[in-house]
């Protein structure tokens, strides 16, 4: 006896739970291979996962096995020139080769040194942020009016027509049938067994009168009976939806860089590998994310990717204009009540003289009321100027949401970026 | 020859022409005398059947990083296209359960329906180590309880504490089987009922063994050395416990270790459980898959000759058949041990030759068979043997010839390496002896067994350690200990015995002075 069953349609992730358990256990192994891969990919590929490989003996299954020495007998296949009492030379050390004719060797561990397996994409992101958070993720409340989303709340007796619910109102009109009909049905039945008793006494007992009248009685309610509706107006109920305020979940992120002449190619690369891991960052936590490029030399502009990362331009350096142009950018398009904004900056720190007084003045005033959270790197070797002073100031102003590092070259990012993001709990 | 009505052809199945062909074969089967559980085949995704590798095969399990880690190294293997997923997988329960891959194509397909449902299948109602050491009909129900219970006790004391003590168990579940006493058998339903009224029994019982007011000497005493001069009072007469060697460590643990909780009694005993269940198959992987492989081979080839299937199935069978039977030879790049398909698919089929065309080397080396009904000795073979035994009995010259197998000596005592016999007449009975114990777990695994428990004193515990031709134990004996240690509660003492006499202690945790000393 014999049966099929089609199994395909089942879950497929029976391991998943197995699967988690093991990367939890060698969280530390993984997340080395995994720093280390982010210092060496560049960083536009981190969208894929990773090979990670871990020392075979750090996870093995230990149980009780023959260690090497004393005396062994071992049965191979394949003999071509061995004769009995053949004398070989033992293979040296370790054993590796056929040779040794340890038959059993696959059975007792001892065959790869690495323990490989690959991360997929998600696992590999959710290592690469591990233990960071968000600064400040409260999601900005209650736009007023704008966003709603409909939810359902119950019944109504009043709704159009496309939400009727079709069981509840079938389920009123029986309940009020049943209702109507009960008392007209118990009347009519009386009148029928009087109608019955009266016609069945002798001819001569017989109440003619009273017969007219029981047989117009019956007519009558036995019109009314019928004339119940089967689905009446009131009967109706619909599905009652409210509009309930949505938390925004969105965010914008202004990327500020400066692309004058004392930038170069070099600090631009270092300053677009830390503008990525921070938008990979949001795009975790915002279900949307919008990118604003902004560069500036002594003046400042919106630009495209492409073009903010790519094309060069000479001159001076004001930085006061690109924050000037966020400010205006998020007055024109980006209500604060409505986006979480995020302003990551990435700069040499040369900045015109005067201006960094200007730029504290910005900030203070006007900018950091409305953000979330401001980065500031500084790429560069040397000592801090007047700008990286003038942030500094603001830094301790508002510590919970500003956060300033310096970068010597790419390697550093990562590291500084862990810094900037790394959970409150710790600070 | 008759013409040819082949049921279908080409490469695609369905399930119509896979339901005729299960028929077919269980009609030949039934000619064969194939005794089955019902099969329950069910046909699962290449992604399904690298989870049911990570477990086992096992159609529930608890959960465990071991399976994760199995998940992944199986998962690496496959996507890297180093490893074909094996195409049958088959459960030892009943019904008996199969998978089929649905990538399979439709020769493989009956292929395995030869081979697992009606191959291992009967392997499994059939051998007597699966009969007397397993309930087919109780270990999916098993699994559930054991997973539920797991769970729970997950959700009670935390993932990690769970955790722990399986790692310990796991470590020695090898150690976990009554080898030579029949368990009762395993049903979930009676488990559940049970296991509440166990754990408060379990308890009662450590609780007396280690009770400080002392037992009535009797309770424990079977043989009082008493030593008069240095134990006047009599302080130390009672004997060792236990009394006699344990050898399943896991039972000892569970029914004596003083400090676990009831829960982690019985985590133990699930992993014990579960031991006990794989033991037949670890000692009858060249007999089921020979078996299995037999089988697939005859009546595929009975399917041919009937003309149910046609010419390009059987010559795409023959290919895959070739291959799953070879056997590289010990310089081969390709070889990694004997091949317990090639070695038991030539034993079977030498033994079905020498009942049919013995030659006069068969009648001598094997009087009782050569010439008999070569099916009713195939199933006698199948019914009432493991490897080891199943070697030493039927292991003919003419495999030993056509395999070439030659035993090799490794000695520490010796600077060389020595021939000690090859496929000639002065060697076909030592080959065949040591290959016999090559495949007998007592000699692929070491021989520990519980000695003392002291009770008394500092209610260490002490294993003994039998040396088996002065094989000393692998690096890997620390862990275990620790293991062990974590287990018990107190320190494990480890002796290796070489003929009586005690070669080397170890000792977990290590003792300070100890360590200078060593």
């Amino acid at each position: 006896m014999s049966y099929f069953i089609d199994r395909r349609p089942n879950a497929r992730n029976k391991s998943a739970v197995n699967r988690q358990r093991f990367l939890q256990r060698y969280r530390s192994h993984i997340k080395r291979a995994v720093e280390e891969s982010v210092n060496r990919r560049s960083i536009t590929d981190m969208e894929r996962g990773e090979r990670v490989s871990i020392p075979t003996k750090d996870i093995s299954e230990p149980s009780f096995q023959h260690g090497p020495g004393g005396r062994r007998t071992v049965v191979n296949p394949g003999n071509k020139e061995f004769a009995e009492g053949d004398r070989l030379r033992r293979p040296g050390g370790g054993g590796g080769g056929g040779g040794s004719g340890d038959g059993q060797a696959s059975g007792q561990g001892e065959g790869m040194d690495e323990f490989v397996f690959s991360l997929s994409r998600e696992e590999f992101l959710d290592f690469v942020f591990d233990g960071l958070e968000l600064p400040h993720l409260e999601r900005k409340q209650l736009r007023v009016l704008e966003e709603t989303r409909p939810v359902r709340a119950g019944i109504s007796k009043e709704g159009v027509p496309a939400r009727i619910n079709i069981v509840r109102s079938m389920r009123e009109a029986q309940a009020r049938r049943i209702g109507m009909r009960g008392p007209l049905k118990r009347a009519l039945r009386e009148a029928q067994e009087a109608l019955v008793a009266e016609e069945r006494k002798d001819p001569v007992l017989r109440n003619p009168a009273r017969i007219d009248e029981l047989k117009s009685e019956i007519a009558r309610l036995e019109k009314r009976i019928g004339s119940i509706p089967f689905l009446d107006t009131y009967d109706l109920r619909y599905n009652h939806l409210t509009h309930q305020p949505m938390p925004s979940n969105q965010a914008v992120m202004f990327c500020i860089m400066d692309v004058s002449g004392s930038m170069t190619q070099a600090h631009k690369d270092i300053g677009k590998r830390f503008f990525l891991l921070l938008y990979l960052f949001l795009e975790r936590n915002y279900e949307k994310v919008e990118l604003v490029f902004v560069r500036h030399h002594t003046v400042a502009k919106e630009v495209d990717e492409e073009e903010f990362f790519y094309s060069r331009e000479t001159g001076g350096t004001i930085v006061s204009s690109a924050l000037t142009l966020v400010d205006e950018i998020i007055e024109a398009r980006y209500a604060p009540e409505q986006w979480n904004l995020y302003v990551a900056q990435a700069s040499d720190g040369d900045n015109w003289d005067d201006d960094s007084s200007t730029c504290l003045e910005r900030l203070d005033e006007s900018l950091m009321r409305k953000l979330q959270y401001f980065t500031y790197v500084e790429i560069t070797p040397h000592a801090h100027q007047a700008l990286w002073e003038a942030y500094d100031t603001v830094r301790a102003a508002y510590p919970e949401r500003f956060a300033m590092q310096q970068i010597v070259q790419a390697e550093d990012i990562y590291p500084v970026f862990r810094e900037l993001f790394r959970q409150r709990a710790q600070s | 020859m008759t013409q040819r009505k082949p049921i279908a052809t080409g490469s695609d199945w369905n399930f119509e022409t896979l339901e005729a062909y299960e028929r077919a074969i269980a009609k030949l089967a039934e000619e064969y005398r194939l005794e089955t559980y019902p099969n329950q085949i069910e046909v699962i995704t290449s992604e399904q059947m690298m989870d049911a590798y990570a477990s086992v095969g096992m159609p529930i399990g608890y959960h465990h990083w071991s399976f994760g880690k199995q998940f992944l190294s199986v998962e690496q293997a496959y996507r890297r296209g180093q490893m074909g997923l094996a195409y049958e997988l088959v459960i030892n329960s009943d019904p008996c359960i199969a998978y089929l891959m649905e990538e399979n194509s439709l020769m493989m397909q009956v292929l395995v329906i030869a081979h697992a449902c009606y191959g291992h299948n009967s392997f499994f109602k059939g051998n007597y180590l699966f009969r007397a050491w397993t309930d087919a009909s109780a270990i999916v129900d098993y699994l559930v309880f054991a997973r539920k219970y797991i769970a729970q006790c997950e959700e009670r004391h935390g993932v990690e504490a769970v955790e722990q003590l399986l790692d310990a168990c796991h470590a020695l579940q090898n150690y976990g089987v009554d080898r030579y006493k029949r368990p009762s058998s395993i049903s979930a339903e009676e488990e559940a009922r049970r296991q509440e009224d166990r754990e408060a029994y379990l308890q009662t019982q450590v609780n007396r063994l280690w009770s400080t007011i002392p037992l009535a000497v009797s309770e424990l005493a079977r043989e009082p050395l008493h030593d008069h001069e240095n134990d006047p009072l009599g302080l130390h007469r009672h004997g060792r416990y236990p009394s006699e060697p344990q050898e399943n460590l896991l039972y000892f643990l569970e029914k004596n270790a003083p400090l676990l909780e009831p829960w982690q009694r019985e985590i133990v005993r699930i992993v014990r459980k579960l031991a006990q269940y794989f033991y037949p198959q670890r000692q009858t992987q060249v007999m089921n898959e020979g078996w299995a492989t037999f089988w697939h081979y005859t009546l595929m080839n009975r399917l041919y000759d009937d003309g149910q299937i046609d010419e390009g199935i059987m010559l795409e069978f023959l290919q895959s058949h070739t291959s799953v039977v070879s056997q590289p030879g010990f310089d081969n790049p390709y070889f990694n041990g004997i091949n317990p398909y090639a070695l038991g698919f030539a034993m079977f089929s030498d033994i079905k030759r020498i009942c049919q065309a013995p030659t006069s080397e068969d009648r001598e080396w094997f009087p009782d068979i050569a010439g008999s009904d070569w099916l009713e000795t195939l199933h006698f073979a199948m019914q009432n043997f493991k490897d080891e035994s199943f070697i030493q009995q039927f292991l003919s010259p003419t495999v030993i010839r056509n395999l070439k197998l030659f035993s090799l000596v490794d000695d520490d005592r010796d600077d060389s390496l020595q021939i000690e016999a090859i496929h000639d007449d002065r060697g076909y009975r030592r080959i065949r002896e040591a290959l016999s114990v090559q495949y007998a777990l007592s000699a692929r695994e070491p021989n520990i067994q519980v000695w003392e428990a002291d009770i008394r004193g500092d209610r260490s515990l002490t294993l003994r350690h039998v040396q088996d031709r002065r094989r000393p134990l692998g690096q890997s004996l620390f862990p275990v200990m620790r293991y062990l240690h974590q287990l018990w509660g107190f320190p494990i003492k480890l002796e290796s015995m070489e003929g009586g006499d005690v070669v080397r202690r170890y000792q977990w945790p290590i003792p300070e002075p100890a360590r200078e000393s060593a």
